[in-house]
């Protein structure tokens, strides 16, 4: 537990180091290019997060195992959290690049706000039902319907809206140069890895609160549990 | 199984022919979102591009209130209950209400198109851009009731309902607007009809496959109560 938030914050500061010293100046954006090694691994973190939920779902169904619906939850709450830095870091980058804070032919980020709005009802849903094990089977099913959706959405959007802008990402296997390119890599393992930190750490968090849950309920009976109240947090039958 | 969905599909029918609910609110809300639309854009007729935006969103909205509609019979009188002690399979309830939320859209677009025709449409419509645009929303109400077959089961197990039956149905429904406004924008151009572009044709086809099938699996989980 030690080892990998320590290994997180090295990659990351390597990752930004990289970008601001190492790699290249952009020819046509200058220094406002930096913002793409905080960017585009925000965002594919994000999305990935939100898929991850997606499979988390389908296990839970599959298993009614209720702990694939906290992972599936806190995937998705983190995915939602790192989607706001996504879609602040996308809006200054758009500012800085093209002169407006929103531009709607950059498909990428429109289809993100609409994943980003779905995903939003998610807490909402959640709160809204009461039973336990009833949220948890319809949040699981919203959010496999909602990982499925977010691919097809990409599509759509790509679809409608003409590229006219250069696409960093699309040609990143060919396009970046190498060293802008390893700059990015490590910076995205680096996003990479703080997700799987916070993930571990929200997970504990939740798990230690049901172990306190069980063992008060252990020492003075049922009495001793206040009543749990309605909650958006997925929960465990207290054993 | 198609006994379940014909006899579930047949029920929800009759109920709405003898005291209509769903369709005459829909199709009132569509017309007057029409006159709304006149007085927001302060234009008298429109063409092309915003034309079909104004039908989409009109048809879109319109549909919202039928898909908060869809169960709540079910789950206010006892319905569901009764499907579940029923010997049948569950998918038969998708299938069936998905059918019927299709047949109160067709419905909901005898009325909306007409009416939108001579209310707002500047270059009018023929018969060949008229069957275009039928093919066009067939496909759409394939999205829309499958899509809103789903929220609907999901949210009326929730307290807050209404609420969200457009906050989840919206952003899901996104694609089926982009087919939507992209395809019947050819229809509506000022200089005459032009043939319906064929890719979004297709990815209209992709989406209501994908979500059928989606829908169709997921469904079970939604009535085991």
């Amino acid at each position: 537990m030690r080892a990998l938030p320590a290994l997180t914050a090295i990659t990351l500061t390597t990752g930004f180091g990289l970008a601001f010293f190492y790699a290249p100046m952009d020819a046509d954006q200058g220094f406002m290019q930096k913002i793409f090694y905080v960017h585009v691994p925000l965002g594919i973190v994000a999305l990935c997060g939100f898929i991850l939920g997606g499979i988390m779902g389908i296990q839970h169904l599959r298993t009614g195992d209720r702990r694939y619906d906290l992972r599936s939850y806190v995937a998705i709450h983190l995915s939602l959290v790192l989607g706001v830095g996504v879609l602040v870091t996308g809006s200054i980058w758009a500012k800085a690049s093209w002169g407006s804070w929103w531009v709607w032919d950059e498909p990428t980020l429109v289809s993100f706000l609409i994943v980003f709005l779905l995903y939003a009802c998610y807490q909402p849903l959640r709160f809204s039902i009461e039973d336990p094990e009833k949220q948890a089977r319809y949040a699981s099913v919203f959010a496999v319907t909602a990982g499925a959706f977010v691919p097809l959405n990409f599509i759509a959007v790509r679809l409608a809206e003409a590229v006219i802008h250069p696409r960093v990402f699309a040609t990143a296997d060919g396009g970046l140069p190498p060293k802008m390119r390893l700059a990015f890599l490590v910076c995205f393992a680096g996003m990479a890895l703080l997700y799987v930190t916070l993930w571990r750490y929200e997970m504990a968090a939740k798990q230690a609160s049901w172990a306190l849950r069980s063992l008060r309920r252990r020492l003075g009976g049922d009495d001793a549990l206040a009543p749990r109240g309605r909650s958006a947090a997925p929960s465990l039958p207290v054993p | 199984m198609r006994h379940a969905v014909v006899a579930v599909l047949r029920k929800d029918l009759q109920l709405e022919l003898r005291a209509p609910q769903a369709v005459p609110a829909m199709a009132l809300f569509a017309v007057t979102t029409l006159v709304v639309f006149h007085f927001a854009l302060q234009r008298n007729s429109v063409d092309g591009e915003l034309a079909a935006g104004v039908l989409a969103v009109t048809l879109l909205f319109a549909a919202m209130l039928g898909i908060g509609r869809l169960f709540v019979a079910e789950r206010e009188e006892g319905g569901l209950d009764g499907f579940l002690l029923a010997p049948v399979d569950r998918t038969a309830l998708f299938v069936a209400k998905g059918l019927a939320l299709g047949c109160y859209l067709v419905a909901l677009e005898l009325v909306l198109v007409p009416a939108f025709v001579v209310l707002l449409l500047g270059p009018g419509l023929n018969a060949a851009g008229l069957a275009r645009l039928a093919a066009l929303l067939l496909l759409v109400d394939a999205g829309i009731a499958v899509v809103g077959t789903l929220v609907s089961a999901i949210a009326v197990q929730t307290r807050a309902r209404d609420l969200l039956v457009p906050l989840l149905g919206l952003p899901l429904l996104i694609p089926v607007v982009i087919g939507l406004a992209r395809g019947a924008e050819p229809l509506f151009l000022q200089a005459g009809a032009e043939a319906l572009p064929g890719r979004w044709l297709l990815m209209l086809a992709l989406y209501d496959l994908i979500f059928g099938l989606l829908a169709y699996a997921l469904f079970d989980f939604l009535v085991e109560d």
